[in-house]
């Protein structure tokens, strides 16, 4: 689903260059729930973003899915984020004028679905996220792990390829971050492709692998014993 | 591009950044307001100057007798001047360029309206005026609301007809009455009336007169050949003053009257008094539109700034709808359309507003008959203020979209990361 090859990421801040990504290979199968863990700094975030097509790389070759992503037009960018990737945020990042409902129908609206059904959708996935109730709640209404439920079903209601998470209980205590792993473990056992960014052990214990970066490269790939096996 | 849930999505912004959003459209409604006010009371001081005018055409020129102030070929000062029909027979066969010549002469003292004109039981007062053929030539502002013109025949027949002003028509006769063919009677004489006529000069005081044949004229009151104006309107190829002062010499001559008396032949041409008034307009035009303009400016910087930072703020929010999966197209056509239709909603409702306070001034200087002489009937040109609107609309857009292109084409990434 997802293969990296030789990943290279450097930010200019001013006069200096930080070389975050130092050539990263990496692996994921379709149905797979990875982890990324690492320390602060170690470019977790920034691999997720490639991965997410957020951002760009330097060098390398990334395929999504079979699709080399390098030198894409922004139209078509746009098209792959829309119906390829669900990304969930640290900071849930819905829009605060939005209900619950049209925050979740939002990506829809991009891939041009029509009102009714954009929001028979939604109400359709906040429903599968036990936020019936809450559909027309806006975001300042809802609790930390409602907001991230929401920003969920948001991720999750273009049936994406892929589900993208940073940090998704960095923002959260630890009672409401064990609901929402619960919430992606569902997920997954949907038959969905996961990859969490985290750096909490407790998290990345609840999935399949674990990734671990350091320095900007991939220093651990553990492959946790009850895995399906994986193909090159 | 932009269906009702592009339309609903713009909605919520603007219902979302109120202040922000009412000061950008006060900025350009008030823009727009004060450029139409601006010209309406431009229009409205050049309309009631022009009404003060005869209305006289440009290339008029006029002739009318004095007495003389110098003393010349041993004829001495203070002789009366009588200009005569073969004046304007040499006038016509020496001067090039006389397009049309005719001549005015009145009953009664000069500018008065000295006569009783007798309609069955009715009668008012009116300036009796005989005239010279190709007089309605020399006037071609003049209207006919009934009738007609007087014509060559009446003058070889010196038929006892007349063509009478609206203004003695209005008290002789009841609304919407044609009098034509109707017998009047002036000062014991009775004339057939054959044409009413408009003339808006002088605001509408040179409609209080009647015109009859000089031929029947003379007959009538006994004038002889003596004529007491004569007016020419001369072809477009020759200047006004010059051929003023080419007539002015040919008369004093023809009546031995030195060249520096000022007094003895009274000439003006309208070119020459119309002119510097038009001078004075047109610079007061340009002051207008000059500060038209910088209002108009104003508002356009303020659009640009609003629409600057409006794309600055959202950044956060591009980003997040860009990771959704958002084209550029989107998001710069929402920016743009937001833009637009504030503009375009301010903008008409200060034309709106604009054209009808101007209106309601008209309407209340006419309700109330107030009139002055500086002041009349204010208007906007309505194609220019429609063309300031789009300009205003087409600037805040281009104002809008570079930095919206710019907010479309960073990366998702940095656009989250945005404060």
């Amino acid at each position: 689903m997802i293969e990296l090859k030789a990943i290279h990421k450097s930010y200019s801040t001013g006069q200096q260059q930080v070389h975050v990504l130092k050539g990263v290979d990496m692996f994921v199968a379709e149905g797979e729930l990875v982890s990324i863990m690492g320390s602060s700094g170690s470019g977790k975030s920034t691999l997720l973003n490639i991965i997410g097509i957020l951002d760009h790389y330097d060098s390398g070759h990334y395929r999504l899915a079979g699709t080399p992503i390098n030198g894409l037009t922004e139209r078509k960018a746009a098209y792959l984020r829309n119906r390829m990737i669900g990304f969930i945020f640290q900071a849930f990042n819905l829009l605060p004028f939005k209900n619950a409902m049209e925050n979740v129908a939002l990506p829809l609206y991009y891939m041009k679905v029509g009102r009714k059904e954009r929001n028979r959708r939604a109400m359709e996935y906040l429903e599968m996220l036990n936020l019936t109730d809450r559909w027309n709640h806006m975001p300042n209404e809802l609790s930390g792990g409602q907001k991230q439920r929401v920003a969920i079903a948001r991720a999750l209601v273009t049936q994406p390829k892929v589900i993208l998470a940073d940090e998704p209980t960095g923002a959260l205590d630890s009672v409401t971050s064990q609901e929402i792993v619960e919430v992606l473990k569902n997920i997954h056992d949907l038959g969905n492709t996961i990859i969490v960014v985290t750096h909490e052990h407790e998290i990345a214990e609840q999935t399949q692998r674990q990734i671990i970066l350091h320095d900007g490269l991939i220093s651990s790939n553990e492959v946790d014993a009850d895995i399906l096996p994986i193909r090159a | 591009m932009i269906g009702f849930d592009g339309l609903q999505e713009i909605l919520f912004t603007i219902k979302q950044n109120k202040l922000r959003t009412l000061l950008t459209a006060f900025g350009v409604f008030w823009g727009i307001l004060m450029l139409i006010l601006l010209l309406g009371a431009g229009t409205g001081m050049q309309n009631g100057v022009e009404s003060q005018w005869g209305g006289d055409p440009d290339d008029a020129i006029f002739f009318v007798p004095g007495t003389t102030s110098v003393p010349y070929k041993g004829l001495s000062v203070g002789r009366q001047i009588e200009l005569t029909q073969s004046d304007m027979q040499t006038i016509k066969q020496q001067v090039a360029g006389i397009r049309y010549i005719s001549s005015e002469n009145q009953l009664g003292s000069f500018r008065q309206a000295g006569s009783i004109i007798t309609y069955k039981d009715k009668s008012t007062n009116v300036a009796v005026f005989g005239i010279s053929d190709d007089f309605f030539n020399i006037k071609p502002h003049i209207e006919f609301p009934f009738g007609r013109q007087t014509n060559p025949y009446d003058t070889d027949e010196s038929r006892k007809i007349t063509v009478l002003g609206t203004r003695v028509a209005e008290r002789l006769f009841p609304k919407e009455f044609d009098p034509v063919g109707e017998q009047v009677n002036v000062n014991g004489i009775t004339l057939k009336i054959v044409g009413i006529f408009w003339d808006k000069g002088w605001e509408g005081r040179l409609s209080e007169r009647l015109y009859m044949p000089l031929s029947a004229y003379q007959k009538i009151y006994g004038s002889g050949e003596t004529v007491n104006l004569i007016v020419a309107r001369i072809t477009s190829d020759y200047d006004p003053a010059e051929k003023e002062k080419e007539v002015l010499e040919l008369l004093q001559r023809r009546h031995n009257i030195a060249p520096d008396d000022r007094r003895a032949i009274h000439s003006w041409n309208v070119a020459e008094q119309t002119g510097e008034t038009r001078a004075i307009f047109t610079g007061i035009d340009m002051f207008i539109w000059f500060v038209g303009l910088g209002t108009l400016m104003a508002g356009i910087v303020g659009v640009s700034n609003i629409m600057i930072i409006t794309v600055k703020d959202r950044t956060q929010e591009i980003g997040v709808r860009k990771a959704l999966g958002a084209t550029p197209v989107s998001i710069v056509g929402t920016l743009m359309v937001e833009s637009i239709m504030i503009t375009a909603i301010a903008g008409y409702t200060g034309l709106v507003l604009g054209v009808a306070i101007l209106e309601l001034v008209a309407y209340l200087l006419n309700a109330l008959n107030l009139s002055f002489a500086f002041f009349k009937n204010p208007e906007v040109n309505f194609q220019v203020a429609i063309t300031a609107l789009l300009l205003l609309i087409g600037v805040g857009a281009v104002a809008g979209l570079y930095p919206s292109l710019k907010a479309a084409r960073i990366m998702p990434v940095e656009a989250m990361r945005a404060e």
